[in-house]
């Protein structure tokens, strides 16, 4: 018997197969055409920026656009001598559009970055250009290197050359106080000038420290609430949630008030007799304040998981454990801990993730030692304006965190992520 | 907790540690919110308690903050509320609609591909938010929309959605779907379907990540502190600047309407999810 006599035909007479893979497609297109609008939007609006961060992190093509004579001019010059009469002068008529334009500034300030020095030689020349001294009938060379001696010296011009390439890994090698020096080959800057590994490792220091702390101080009480009776839970639970649900700048204020050197803390110290009233330790503006603000901020996030996991968790567990000899320490240990991991794991998680991205908090209550690296990524988005940085340092801290969430989903698995 | 009466000694130390320790972080939790309503009506400029006030001299106390914080002609609160309003609003909206109607499809059993679209939507809950800011100005720059209210509703969407994606499809996980099936047979088309049945049993899932929504973009100041222009300032924005420059007490005013407001937040939140628990059959 061949197949075709087996198959079952719908009333209309096309086979149930096909008739019921095409219901399904229909119900598949429904599906997403409802998915679509938003996903839509956010692919506009949020997903492709995230990919322009990229190409603007490895992208400088500001300076080449400010100087395209000078580096086309440049193509020819191996790099070891003073350049030719023939790069000078086209430095020189760039340099005069950006006279024009205003924009000379803006260029003195990218070549200081790639060399300290620019500064001050470019302001000289500005000046000289602007009283049309350089007559443009000599030799543009021998007028340039008068303006300053620096201009005379070849260092300043292979740094002008190092910045020409439109694609550059510059801005990632300088988040981690590196950079490609006169060979192209990796170096670290000088010692005093390490900020920003400075600033990384204190980022992941404050991340990991702020969950650890919420850890320790959100277990017990996510336990307690898990296990009293409903009615008190219920009350206690607000304690929880009315943080959660209030202003993040709120709490912040109110640890400032709380922590200032007559603020009430302090005050409570003094009363116990923990320190004397001309002696009160400064707790905000340094570690202390971050850390204890940040704790407190951000511990509902780490309770809210872990009461969700331990609520399903049946109290006669324990009773078994410990009815089969267990001392409560043992069937703690054995039998409840175990079961709490995914809520664990899933606090963790979330108070790690939220922490490491921090801004607001530690740059109102941290002073100076307080900044961690998105503090410098506001910063040289808003004020220095170098945006291929601050979208460099952005781009390596999202990579942090999606291995750790990649991690997180190895070892707990995504699902467990709750709110309230 | 009573403890029985055969617990050994060590346990019981270990009772009462647990139970001191749990105080404690209940009043670090707590605490700092209550430090705020009484110096808010301190009559003097310093942000501590004044002699009077530990007195409990009425004195001491005032109305002054409130009143700045209204009339005060240096402090742009009145401009700041409006915007944070107007935005929140309207944010709250746009994400409420876009993140029903995504769920919907998402807990369609015949949703291809939802792992990834699933991540790609709740991506901006998790991408830390100064990282969502860099991105969301470059394309409110390029289009134009930097310093306008437009932009900093769209970027409060993209922030808000995911709560509700993920409240709206944690309520219909618990959806009984036969119920549409049963309106569809007797007649009704989708939209009249999900207009009268779906969405009023949904609907405490909706308004819970409308919730959400609204806080989040109330509460929001790493975006907009890049979209915001002079004339776009919020209440977190006024805030910030206020912290940064000077501890006012007028702040502080700002502050407890800020916590009263999200006291009635989370008494509203509270009833809703009882409400939706019911609804879906949970008992606990």
């Amino acid at each position: 018997m061949s197949s075709e006599t087996k198959q079952i035909l719908t009333t209309d007479g096309i086979p149930l197969e096909i008739s019921l893979k095409k219901a399904e497609r229909k119900n598949k297109i429904r599906a997403f055409l409802l998915v679509a609008p938003l996903l839509l939007f956010l692919i506009i609006t949020y997903i492709f920026p995230i990919g322009e961060m990229f190409t603007r992190s490895i992208d400088d093509k500001m300076i080449t656009n400010m100087l395209p004579k000078t580096f086309k001019s440049m193509e020819t010059w191996d790099g070891k001598e003073l350049p030719s009469e023939e790069v000078f002068a086209s430095f020189l008529s760039d340099f005069k559009i950006l006279v024009e334009k205003k924009e000379h500034g803006k260029l003195a300030q990218r070549l200081n970055k790639e060399k300290n020095g620019f500064n001050t030689i470019t302001k000289k020349l500005f000046r000289q250009v602007k009283r049309n001294k350089i007559d443009e009938t000599q030799s543009i060379k021998e007028q340039i290197m008068k303006v300053h001696k620096r201009w005379r010296n070849v260092e300043y011009w292979q740094a002008i050359k190092r910045t020409a390439p439109p694609y550059t890994s510059a801005k990632y090698l300088k988040a981690m106080d590196m950079y490609l020096n006169e060979d192209n080959k990796i170096t670290q800057v000088s010692e005093d000038r390490r900020i920003h590994r400075i600033l990384w490792l204190r980022t992941v220091e404050v991340a990991f420290f702020v969950t650890v702390f919420c850890f320790l101080m959100g277990y017990p009480i996510a336990h307690l609430l898990a296990t009293l009776p409903m009615k008190y839970s219920n009350l206690l639970m607000i304690c929880v949630l009315l943080p959660f649900w209030t202003s993040l700048l709120v709490r912040t204020a109110s640890w400032m008030i709380l922590l200032q050197q007559q603020g009430v803390v302090n005050d409570f110290f003094v009363l116990i007799g923990l320190v004397s009233d001309d002696n009160r330790p400064e707790m905000m503006y340094n570690k202390v304040g971050t850390y204890v603000a940040m704790t407190q901020i951000l511990l509902p996030f780490m309770v809210l998981p872990l009461y969700s996991v331990m609520k399903t968790i049946s109290p006669s567990l324990m009773r078994a454990g410990k009815s089969l000899g267990g001392t409560p320490f043992v069937a703690f240990w054995k039998v409840y801990f175990p079961l709490t991991i995914p809520g664990i794991g899933a606090g963790c998680l979330l108070v790690f993730i939220l922490a490491i991205g921090y801004y607001i908090t530690p740059a109102l209550v941290g002073g100076a030692s307080g900044t961690l690296i998105s503090n410098q990524i506001a910063y040289h988005m808003k004020t220095t304006l170098d945006w291929s940085f601050a979208s460099a340092m952005g781009l390596m801290l999202l990579g942090g965190v999606l291995v750790i969430y990649w991690l997180y989903n190895k070892l707990v698995g995504v699902d467990n992520i709750k709110l309230g | 907790m009573a403890l029985p009466k055969y617990t050994e000694t060590r346990y019981r130390i270990w009772h009462y540690f647990y139970i001191a320790i749990c105080t404690f972080v209940f009043i670090f939790l707590i605490a700092p919110l209550f430090v705020i309503f009484p110096l808010s009506f301190n009559a003097e400029e310093f942000l501590v308690f004044s002699e009077g006030m530990k007195n409990l001299d009425p004195d001491a106390f005032s109305l002054r903050w409130y009143k700045d914080m209204v009339y005060g002609t240096k402090n742009p609160w009145g401009l700041a509320a409006k915007n944070s309003f107007i935005i929140a609003i309207f944010a709250t909206l746009g994400s409420v609609i876009l993140g029903t109607v995504a769920a919907l499809g998402l807990s369609s059993r015949h949703m291809p591909f939802k792992g990834i679209i699933m991540a790609t939507l709740i991506s901006p809950m998790i991408v830390p938010l100064i990282i969502s800011g860099v991105a969301i100005f470059f394309f409110m720059a390029k289009a134009g929309l930097a310093a306008t209210h437009t932009g900093i509703v769209l970027a409060h969407i993209i922030l808000g959605t995911p709560f509700v994606v993920i409240t709206v499809t944690a309520t219909l996980s618990g959806f009984d779907h036969s119920v549409t099936r049963a309106a569809a047979s007797l007649g009704s088309n989708p939209v009249n379907t999900f207009m009268k049945v779906t969405l009023p049993l949904i609907l405490p899932g909706v308004i819970s990540g409308g919730l959400f929504a609204f806080v989040t973009s109330f509460d929001e100041v790493v975006v907009v502190l890049f979209l915001a222009g002079l004339e776009n300032t919020t209440i977190p924005i006024q805030m910030w600047t206020g912290l940064r420059e000077q501890l006012s007490p007028t702040i502080l005013a700002v502050a407890t309407c800020l916590i009263v407001l999200s006291t009635l937040i989370l008494i509203s939140a509270e009833l809703l999810r009882r409400r939706s628990e019911r609804l879906r059959g949970i008992n606990r």
